[in-house]
């Protein structure tokens, strides 16, 4: 596996929707490729007949019934809002102009 | 007199209280007290509820004097990490994204406590959304060691092991996802408890990796995290991992203490080289005060812990990547504009927001998690990850085939000076090396002082690990070694400690509002 590079770092932090700066992009792309180089080693060990674990304690089909209880009020939820109008989250446009 | 309050364990406040020797309210102001005189210079709490931990004190106050039976805890004060959400009181988890946010809720285990009526002191201090190992990574500030202030208390949970080692508080909780609690207990000389995964309830805890946080106790006996483990423990509906059974026998394996017979099996892949001389010298000797109590000891090997530490630095920053992703300024939390973009987009809002509000390790691990997990890398590295979780797991069991717990320095060194290891991520993950195997199999462990290293005179922790739902097996063997230890030391190791200076300026509390150190 390669080095990763700025570009690559720029790339993940837009799918990251996070607006790294230049010297942001810089500094990390150096401090994760030296921190990859160190976790790569997990394929050592990886063989195809070992299955992957991704809950340690695996519980299925956990369900409740579908009973209405008591939850949050609208003026609770929008309470901590950074912009709330009618009773709803104010949010910036979500659509392009055209 | 306040000084023999807060030096006192929870369960001798919980037997004062109960014969009615002093008050909740005595307690709590007494505890109020020390935070005004020392948290100036610890820096362990975020937030300090005066108003509220006094109130709670006097519902318990006139409740007792009415004659009601209360819980054995009731009036107990406690400090809870700032992990968990609080209804009406600022939870920001370290975070700048989270300044000032009041949840509209409480975490079930904030739930519990105050339903057993232990006033909430306030919150404390950890590194942001947990991710880190020495409190520095707080975007509010560090936290000191009491030990010596110009070393770190660990982390993530370094705020509340420092508040209860400077008897700010009697208990505390903290989380753990990789040894956040289990790591600043051994270096603050205090005693921590990450409980089987599902033990605990997770609702409400903000979330760091959500197939290995749980939440635990934080004390500074054994005793006292089985009275706190016994009350936050148990199934909760609301959280989809938690275990439907009831608590693990930990009060009476505390109170027992015994460890005639059991088989201790020392993991040859924790504690050697990389290891502190002094760490592993107080461990050996503890390992020998257990063969001296009459248990037995076994030598095992757990080859694929040598790639725990890699599996765990993949799969905790994939699962964050995915859980900090709500983090995005449209319901809560902090919304920066774009500069110099007129009407900006929602996508434009939220990653302004976002590279504002984080720190740096956890915009280092969002992308780093993202990588693990973008197509075409996925199977190298999450993928691969997980397979070594597998191992890890296959590992513990046939260990505990021969063991009945197993042992280990909790982590490598002792309390490191602030700013020694910030420059290098890879060097701080080193510190969650021995700590990390158990939660990424879910597996319980706690951490208990094992003596001071030589070299320096700081805390070293032994951590012991028991199969999953057997926490009870750790506070037994806990027990056990604290009782030899203490009558080894003639007294608990806080007590050479040195004394904090009071009254360090920086610090007041406030009733309500936002408290925010600079």
């Amino acid at each position: 596996m390669s080095a990763i590079s700025r570009d690559d770092v720029a790339h993940l932090a837009m799918l990251a929707r996070i607006d790294l700066s230049d010297a942001e992009l810089d500094k990390m792309s150096g401090e994760l490729a030296i921190i990859l180089e160190s976790v790569a080693r997990v394929s050592e060990v990886a063989t195809d007949d070992v299955p992957p674990t991704s809950h340690p304690l695996p519980l299925t089909n956990v369900t409740r019934l579908d009973v209405v209880r008591p939850s949050l009020s609208a003026e609770e939820a929008l309470a901590a809002a950074p912009a709330s109008e009618q009773q709803r989250f104010s949010v910036p446009r979500i659509l392009d102009e055209d | 007199m306040t000084s023999d309050i807060i030096r006192a364990s929870a369960a001798e406040l919980a037997d004062r209280l109960s014969r009615k020797e002093i008050s909740a309210v005595e307690a709590t102001q007494a505890h109020l007290d020390r935070i005004e005189a020392v948290d100036g210079s610890v820096m362990a709490f975020l937030h300090i509820d005066a108003e509220g931990a006094l109130a709670t004190a006097r519902t318990i106050d006139k409740r007792r004097m009415g004659g009601e039976e209360l819980h054995i805890l009731a009036g107990v004060p406690i400090a809870v990490k700032d992990i968990a959400t609080t209804k009406g009181l600022p939870t920001t988890a370290g975070s700048r994204i989270l300044q000032g946010w009041i949840p509209p809720y409480d975490a079930t285990i904030v739930t519990k406590l105050k339903a057993v009526g232990m006033p909430i002191l306030g919150k404390t201090n950890m590194d942001e959304f947990a991710m880190g190992s020495s409190t520095e990574h707080s975007a509010y500030g560090p936290t000191h060691n009491p030990w010596d202030l110009d070393r770190i208390p660990g982390g993530s949970g370094g705020g509340s092991s420092a508040a209860v080692a400077s008897y700010q508080a009697p208990l505390a909780i903290g989380t753990d996802t990789g040894g956040s609690i289990r790591q600043p207990a051994a270096v603050t000389g205090t005693v921590g408890c990450k409980p089987t995964y599902g033990g605990v309830s997770r609702y409400g805890l903000i979330a760091l990796a959500s197939s290995l946080d749980q939440a635990g106790p934080v004390s500074r006996t054994v005793l006292d995290a089985a009275l706190l483990h016994s009350v936050i423990g148990g199934y909760d509906p609301m959280d989809s991992t938690s275990i439907d059974a009831p608590v693990p026998p930990v009060l009476q394996a505390a109170r027992r203490a015994d460890v005639k017979g059991m088989r201790i099996g020392v993991v040859k892949q924790l504690g050697g080289e990389g290891y502190q001389p002094g760490v592993r010298a107080r461990f050996e000797e503890s390992v020998q005060l257990l063969v001296d109590e009459g248990a037995e000891v076994v030598e095992v090997s757990c080859p694929s812990f040598d790639y725990a530490l890699a599996a765990y630095y993949l799969i905790l920053p994939s699962e964050a990547s995915s859980n900090l992703a709500k983090f995005d300024a449209m319901r809560y939390g902090r919304r920066v504009l774009p500069e110099g973009v007129d009407d900006p987009s929602a996508e434009q809002v939220m990653a302004a927001s976002r590279d504002a509000g984080f720190g740096d390790e956890v915009k280092r691990r969002i992308i780093l998690g993202t990588y693990a997990l973008s197509s075409g890398y996925y199977d190298a590295y999450y993928g691969s990850a997980q397979k070594v979780r597998t191992l890890i797991s296959r590992d513990f069991a046939a260990a505990f085939e021969k063991a009945d717990v197993l042992v280990s320095p909790t982590t490598p060194t002792t309390a490191f000076k602030i700013g020694e290891k910030i420059n290098d991520p890879l060097a701080m993950y080193l510190s969650d090396i021995a700590t990390i195997p158990a939660n990424l199999s879910g597996i319980p462990g706690i951490s208990l002082p094992s003596g001071l290293a030589d070299e320096d005179g700081l805390p070293t922790g032994i951590q012991i690990l028991a199969p999953a739902t057997k926490d009870e097996r750790l506070y037994g063997v806990g027990a056990a070694l604290e009782a030899a230890l203490v009558r080894r030391w003639g007294g608990p190791l806080l007590a050479k400690a040195p004394e904090l200076a009071t009254g360090a300026a920086g610090r007041t509390s406030t009733a309500t509002g936002q408290e925010v150190r600079a």
